[in-house]
């Protein structure tokens, strides 16, 4: 057979990591409540389900963007014919519009600034290929998206070096580790383009606070680098405190104004996870780098919008009902389903990082692991896959530094299937936990032992036990 | 926000690619879209603007289209009838693509290969269209350095497409008019064995069929020594088969690698084949950006399939163009209809240029002809002819794009772009070439002719011999109904 390339046989497109293992898992046998209902949950899909009835109103409001109409008009053949990379400016024009919109006004984005792409994958690739090349390295803080290792990568040629960031202060990042992950690039003779974040954060689902960005932008001003801001779930904030954007940031300090830094802060955004469209495949590029926005334009020849889709994008997020209506009532949603996951999860003794934003929650079940060892956290990852029935992400995946962390996604599916979840994770850590109890007993010669013969008594004073097994495990965490 | 120049020390900041003109935007073939950009023709608005004959696009058959689009409602998920599945749809983000979708593609394709040739949705992979397709395959074959053959003359935007991003590089293989630009065996050994001396890699051949710019159809003995040359070479090929719908007339038809692979098994290891499609030529639709790759190899499926997650066709579009495609009545068709309209147009526009003498390739596919003006320049090189293409684009306001642009070895073709207007249009732009031609026998090209060739003193009755020789050089053409000028035959 004729070789392939380089890049066609090597798997740095990161499909072997066991967070696309997951899925594959969950597709061999998915959950369904009446055709399946012992079939694995999807919960490692970060998608937004919460809202579509919303979009689907509109349509039914408003006929003409749905028959390829404009007044009443056929625009049919304009929109076949529209391929301009430029993208239509109508589309444009409401995008940014509904991006202020998201950051409450308190930011303005110029039109001619964005560059469409299909997707934030296809974005976040694209803005890799203007700023880095092989030899190049960009810093993004751990733990970040799986996704990265193959969007940034695998065809530009670049690396990533992590910012370590630990539980110790919930993951944010510090002075130490942005300087620490700069040498460590260094001494792999790697040159440091940019610094990569995700605000709010995937897979923390926390927003990045002023001080942090404030410390990014410091730290690029001092070297001299990139600032990359991927804010593709600014518009999942749903509680305080409230989004600051990168740019916000940016405009209020004294140091920045006329710098030339605004010419290296870069903000990646899409219509996938606010809006809840990823199928559309509408991603963005926001630069005030003119060099940037050209090259970006031109390589988005490779992946434009469909001109169908931004069609019908510009007509729905022209409108300003819609748009405040949708980000208000999809964020209180959010809000009421990540409180659900969190409670439940609480109920059987697990913790989550406080977050206010995301589609997931980060999930602390280190207290469950047999050992503090990644391996140990692939173990438990697996009975959870398999026995539990949840396809959950494992932290390793996301290159967490501690072992026992758990991305759980809450916005893909409904409110019964979440609590479904929630029930098969609170039989599962009964049974863990109860396991362990025999475990212990044995050690420890019936201390502690459960003395009632009554079952259903008995299995409250296990569910007791169980909770203050699993609590002071957690204890023990936070003392790290 | 502020907004800095940066100095060029600030642009080392940046990749090379950011930097660099590999996005092959200064060629000439971009020139006169700028031209027309500033001025475009509008029947009312601005008559006399520059005509856009330099795109090509289908425009013949929208009114099909949209006839269907009325009557099948639910195919756009944002109507009453359709909105049933938008949710469904607007979360679908599977890089394999909807199953329908694949599965109408997969179908339409084996139609306008009028059932020669079965394909299989598997082997479907979506891409940004053909632009996205063509890098996407260029990343599964190539490594940076390694080196793809291609015909000349060839669209511009392959050197972008296949080379920009990905660091592969093309080689011509060169082709001419002597035998109509047909791709000859000795051709592909000479650029091979060219690659070879210069320590290059070659990894593919390129080819499109049928061709851009030229129109034609590559005929069976021309595919098969193709796919004799890359199996004995063990290198891949690439088949841009964009172009398949816009054959026309009965002779000669479309013959797809699909077509020479499937009727002789043995004739090479199928791993090596490789399709590009879309549907921006053969339906009209380049802003909805649908780009296909289909291969034999399933390696190449597998890692394609990884690397259109990079430019997947939006779902909302593939839900269309299945429902669309998948109404078999309507594409039988479309797919007569279309032809039909490309023919007519294609024979007014070519029998307009007869009668001023001007010849075309003959060809019987895609949307534009392929425009021999070597005899209209001031001497055989493409500095005369880039100065003859802006006479046409400043002056006849054609915007047209030139030979060179196309890395065609002769200068003096000019690829003319003919199903993006309406009739009168046509008209209108076949007015001006007509007087063009009719002026250029009264000033322009005249004094240069009469360096060339003529010994008389008498300068008057130089011109006016001039005048008569331009004239018979004019109506010199196959589809002339003027029979050569007696003046011609007795200085021979």
């Amino acid at each position: 057979m004729g070789m392939l390339s380089r890049k066609a046989t090597c798997n740095s497109h990161g499909q072997d990591s066991s967070y696309f293992l997951g899925w594959q898992e969950y597709e061999k046998n998915p959950y369904h409540e009446t055709l399946n209902p012992t079939g694995i949950i999807q919960m490692g899909l970060a998608e937004n389900q919460l809202s579509f009835d919303l979009p689907e109103s509109w349509i039914a409001e408003n006929p003409d963007a749905a028959g390829f109409k404009r007044n009443g008009e056929s625009i049919f053949r304009e929109l076949a014919l529209f391929q301009d990379y430029h993208g239509l400016p109508a589309f444009k024009n409401a995008l940014v519009s509904f991006m202020s919109e998201i950051r409450g006004n308190k930011v303005n984005f110029d039109p001619s600034n964005i560059v469409l792409m299909a997707g934030a994958t296809s974005a976040n690739e694209t803005l890799m290929f203007c700023l880095a090349e092989a030899g190049d390295a960009i810093l993004i803080p751990t733990p970040y998206y799986p996704g990265f290792d193959r969007d940034l990568k695998w065809r530009t040629g670049a690396e990533i070096v992590p910012i370590q960031c630990t539980s110790s202060n919930g993951f944010r990042i510090t002075s130490a580790a942005l300087e620490e992950a700069y040498s460590a690039a260094q001494k792999r003779n790697l040159r440091v383009k940019a610094v990569l974040v995700t605000n709010p954060s995937n897979p923390l689902g926390t927003t990045m606070i002023k001080d942090e960005l404030n410390l990014l932008v410091t730290f690029v001003i001092a070297k001299g680098i990139h600032l990359v801001s991927d804010e593709i779930y600014s518009g999942t904030v749903f509680s305080s405190p409230s989004f600051t954007s990168i740019v916000e940031v940016l405009a209020g300090r004294p140091d920045c104004q006329g710098s030339d830094v605004w010419d290296r802060v870069h903000v990646v955004y899409s219509l996938s996870k606010d809006l809840g469209l990823p199928g559309f495949r509408v991603g963005a590029i926001y630069s005030s780098n003119r060099a940037v926005v050209d090259a970006a334009t031109k390589m988005s020849s490779f992946g434009l919008v469909s001109s169908q889709t931004q069609y019908f994008l510009s007509a729905m997020l022209s409108d300003k009902k819609f748009t405040s209506r949708y980000i208000s009532e999809n964020q209180r949603r959010l809000k009421t389903r990540h409180d659900s996951l969190v409670h439940g999860l609480k109920e059987a003794g697990i913790r989550c990082l406080e977050s206010n934003a995301g589609l997931f929650c980060w999930v602390d079940m280190s207290h469950l692991l047999r050992e503090k060892t990644f391996k140990a956290e692939i173990d438990l990852w697996k009975k959870i896959v398999y026995e539990v029935r949840l396809n959950i992400s494992p932290g390793s995946s996301c290159h967490c530094t501690e072992p026992g962390w758990f991305r759980v996604c809450f916005a893909n599916m409904t409110e019964e299937t979440l609590e479904l979840a929630m029930q098969r994770i609170k039989e599962f850590v009964a049974s863990a936990s109860s396991a362990i109890l025999r475990g212990g007993c044995e050690r420890r010669r019936g201390r502690r032992h459960p003395s009632s013969t009554d079952k259903s008594l008995g299995k409250k004073f296990l569910t007791k036990w169980v909770f203050r097994l699993s609590s002071s495990h957690l204890r023990e965490a936070d003392d790290r | 926000m502020a907004n800095v120049n940066m100095s060029s020390g600030r642009k080392a900041l940046l990749s090379k690619l950011a930097t660099n003109d590999g996005h092959a935007e200064n060629s000439p073939y971009f020139d006169g879209w700028k031209a027309y950009e500033r001025n475009p023709f509008d029947a009312s608005r601005n008559p006399d603007g520059v005509i856009q004959m330099g795109l090509a696009e289908n425009q013949l058959c929208f009114d099909l289209i949209q006839e269907w689009l009325i009557n099948n409602p639910q195919a756009s998920i944002c109507t009453a009838e359709g909105v049933d599945m938008f949710k469904d749809t607007a979360i679908f983000q599977d890089y394999h693509g909807l199953p329908e979708f694949r599965n109408a593609v997969a179908k339409f394709m084996g139609q306008v290969r009028r059932g020669v040739g079965k394909f299989n949705p598997d082997r479907i992979v979506m891409s940004g269209g053909a632009t996205g397709a063509h890098e996407l395959i260029s990343f599964c074959l190539a490594d940076r350095g390694d080196a793809i053959l291609v015909p000349t003359p060839y669209y511009p935007g392959f050197d972008r497409d296949l080379c920009w991003r990905t660091g592969a590089q093309l080689l011509p293989v060169v082709c001419d008019s002597s035998n109509g630009f047909k791709v000859t065996r000795e051709a592909l050994e000479a650029a091979y064995i060219e690659a070879k001396e210069a320590n290059i890699r070659v990894r593919a051949l390129l080819i499109t069929n049928p061709s851009n710019p030229l129109g034609t159809v590559l005929d069976r003995k021309t595919l098969r020594d193709i796919v004799s040359f890359i199996n004995e070479k063990n290198i891949h090929l690439i088949c841009d088969e964009i172009y398949s719908a816009t054959v026309f007339g009965s002779q000669p038809s479309f013959i797809s690698i699909s077509e020479i692979i499937e009727e002789d098994q043995e004739i090479c290891n199928h791993d090596l084949i490789h399709i590009i499609y879309s549907l921006s030529k053969d339906l009209g639709f380049p802003g909805f950006r649908v780009g296909i790759v289909y291969s034999y190899n399933d390696k190449v499926v597998e890692c394609a399939r990884k690397m259109s997650s990079f430019g997947l066709v939006s779902s909302q579009t593939q839900h269309l163009i299945s429902s669309l495609l998948s109404d078999d009545e309507f594409v039988e068709k479309f797919l007569s209809e279309s032809a039909k309209r490309l023919e007519n147009r294609h024979q007014t526009f070519t029998d307009g240029l007869a009668q001023v003498g001007i010849r075309c390739l003959q060809s019987n596919a895609g949307l534009f002809v392929w425009m021999d003006l070597s005899h209209l320049l001031r001497e055989k090189s493409f500095l005369a002819e880039t100065d003859l293409w802006r006479i046409i684009i400043n002056e006849v306001k054609l915007n047209v794009s030139p030979g060179s642009s196309f890395h065609c070895s002769e200068p003096g073709w000019f690829r003319v772009c003919i199903a993006n207007m309406d009739e009168p249009t046509v008209e209108i732009a076949l007015k001006r070439i007509r007087a063009f031609v009719v002026k250029g026998e009264n000033a322009v090209v005249a004094p240069a002719k009469k360096k060339q060739c003529w010994q008389s003193q008498n300068t008057k009755l130089r011109l006016s011999f001039s005048f008569r020789k331009m004239d018979d050089l004019m109506m010199m053409s196959p589809h002339s109904p003027i029979p050569q000028s007696p003046l011609v035959q007795a200085r021979t």
